[in-house]
């Protein structure tokens, strides 16, 4: 053992040996060095608006720009909450991002089922046009929805965003099912038939529980994509009472432009689920969101 | 078995609803666009047909700025492509080398990805801000006055004022699937070369990188066809301003349709899109070659 050491020791020693050793700490620092400034540059706007959402204009606009508040203003947040509205447009991104993850989560896993282990003519076809969905930019069908649902008496509404916002995430939902439902074997649903499944039960009480870590990866997904949602969000919804809050922010800054505090508090608000959720499962999440481009 | 399998009421019940959510808010609209395209109609008076005279009027008519909208979001296809990606990949090689604290700095780069585009986009609105944010209030303390402008208000430089933040925002993106790539690549075929004598450099050069093609391509295909449809931070930051300079197609869409009642016009617009992110995301499949598959 220790003559080992001392051969080690003594290698170390060696010239050659020390300037690969100094090479190689040169080159860790510059990885570190980049790393950790990119590191910053993700961290910094997320730092600030923290801090600015407990400030005074004051501090904000002169005496304490980057710092920590001198003296924490949590009245921003009351202000955003109840004059800004912000609770209720919270309120209604809960409810319509909540019933789309509901009814993504049943219709994908449904559709999955009939496309992956039932035998029908013409599945491969409707699988395709499915599939085509992942490819299509979903503005360009803004208008006629918008006027389908003008048609059908549902602008401003929770169903204007509802319908559009799953139907949507179905060709994405639908793949990362399909790419998880082929590696549960097909002797599971026989040996359930053989034991008096019907079709049905198979699906409720085989391949659903088991489907579980895919439909998590597709509930990840549909909330992220729902709860920051723009565009739809602020032409279907003219009326205050069901905007959402990414509409809603763009509603406070608008009336707050000289107001700072407030708005950072409602950013914060805005924001504060996702971080939440992405603190507890990271590495879900990153698969979740990069899971469409896998296969692409 | 085989009598539960090709129970077709079954199929029928579990299809359905996809394929009548599917087919009414994508499908039939995408059809309806199309058709929208050849009408001159404002929505409210009768629609007229007029053949493809919106199309012509979208890439002659410098007054309505299609090309210039289009010329826009090409350049933050070769920004995002020639900047972001490799960038992307720049922090990718470097983190699957094996650094402390992997997992902090993948979790911190892909971040932005997960917030909100009109959070990001009122954070550097504040950052622009020409009196108080931060850019302009460091130049004042660094004695740099005279470069301090109202980033966003101005011509020459609201386009790239604009750009930043959206090439920004997702190179975390491209950053993880890029590592995931790396990270699925035998250990074995790395340390094979070293033994060889090739430093980290040549590794990532001859070794990684040409393996890591698909991904990348994926990333290309991503990356382009995400800036022909990009809306939501240009939508905050700009609305398509000052006077047009930072106008893409999907803002000019709706502001045609929405806020001109130009129903036809912004159709076409809409199936412009369409196309380009159907010719872009086969043009690059063809260009990388087909030689992996």
């Amino acid at each position: 053992m220790d003559k080992e050491i001392k051969a080690v020791a003594n290698e170390f020693h060696t010239p050659t040996k020390a300037i690969v050793r100094k090479k190689i700490k040169f080159s860790s620092i510059l990885t570190y060095t980049v790393l950790g400034i990119w590191a910053a540059v993700n961290i910094f706007p997320l730092y600030w608006m923290f801090t600015f959402s407990l400030k005074s204009n004051k501090e904000i606009f002169g005496d304490n720009i980057i710092g920590l508040p001198k003296e924490w203003l949590f009245s921003n947040y009351k202000n955003a909450l109840t004059k800004g509205n912000m609770a209720l447009y919270m309120l209604n991104s809960a409810i319509v991002t909540g019933i789309t993850i509901i009814l993504t989560l049943i219709i994908a896993s449904m559709a999955t089922y009939a496309l992956t282990r039932l035998v029908w003519k013409g599945r491969k076809t409707v699988n395709n046009i499915i599939m085509l969905g992942l490819t299509i930019p979903i503005h360009a069908a803004i208008l006629p929805v918008y006027l389908i649902l003008d048609k059908l008496k549902m602008l401003n509404s929770y169903q204007a965003l509802i319908i559009p916002y799953t139907a949507f995430g179905l060709a994405m939902s639908i793949m990362i099912c399909n790419g998880f439902i082929v590696n549960i074997p097909k002797e599971l649903d026989e040996a359930a038939c053989i034991d008096g499944c019907s079709v049905y039960g198979i699906f409720f009480r085989i391949i659903l529980p088991l489907m579980k870590p895919a439909l998590s990866t597709v509930a990840i997904f549909t909330f992220l994509s729902c709860w920051n949602e723009l565009m739809f969000a602020n032409i279907l919804i003219d009326d205050a009472k069901y905007r959402t809050i990414s509409v809603g922010i763009q509603t406070l800054s608008g009336t707050h432009t000289t107001e700072w505090g407030p708005i950072g508090a409602a950013l914060v608000i805005a924001t504060f689920p996702t971080l939440i959720l992405y603190s507890f499962m990271s590495t879900k999440i990153q698969k979740s969101l990069t899971a469409g481009a896998v296969k692409g | 078995m085989k009598s539960v399998r090709q129970n077709k009421l079954a199929a029928i019940l579990f299809i359905l609803p996809a394929s009548l959510l599917f087919f009414t808010i994508i499908i039939m609209p995408i059809f309806m666009s199309g058709y929208y395209s050849f009408l001159g109609w404002d929505g409210i008076n009768q629609p007229t047909f007029i053949g493809i005279g919106n199309y012509i009027e979208l890439f002659t008519s410098q007054v309505a700025g299609f090309p210039k909208s289009l010329l826009n979001a090409l350049i933050l296809a070769f920004l995002s492509v020639f900047i972001q990606l490799p960038l992307s990949l720049g922090l990718a090689l470097l983190l699957s080398r094996g650094v402390k604290g992997e997992k902090f700095f993948v979790a911190v780069f892909f971040m932005p990805v997960l917030i909100s585009t009109v959070v990001i986009g009122q954070l550097w609105l504040k950052i622009y801000n020409p009196e108080y944010g931060i850019v302009n209030v460091a130049l004042n303390s660094l004695g740099l006055e005279k470069y301090t402008r109202t980033w966003l208000g101005e011509q020459d430089t609201a386009l790239i004022a604009v750009f930043i933040p959206i090439i920004w925002q997702y190179v975390g993106y491209h950053m993880l699937l890029m590592y995931a790539g790396i990270k699925s690549i035998p250990t074995e075929i790395r340390e094979a070369a070293k033994v060889e004598g090739a430093t980290e450099g040549q590794i990532d050069r001859y070794i990684i990188i040409p393996m890591l093609k698909p991904i990348i391509r994926v990333c290309v295909i991503f990356a382009v066809t995400g800036s022909l449809k990009a809306f939501d931070l240009i939508y905050v930051l700009t609305r398509g301003g000052p006077a047009k300079a930072t106008e893409v197609p999907s803002t000019l869409m709706v502001s045609m349709i929405f806020d001109r009642n130009r129903y036809g016009f912004g159709s076409a617009i809409a199936i412009m899109i369409i196309a380009l992110c159907f010719f872009f995301a086969l043009a690059i499949k063809r260009a990388f070659g087909t030689e992996e598959d």
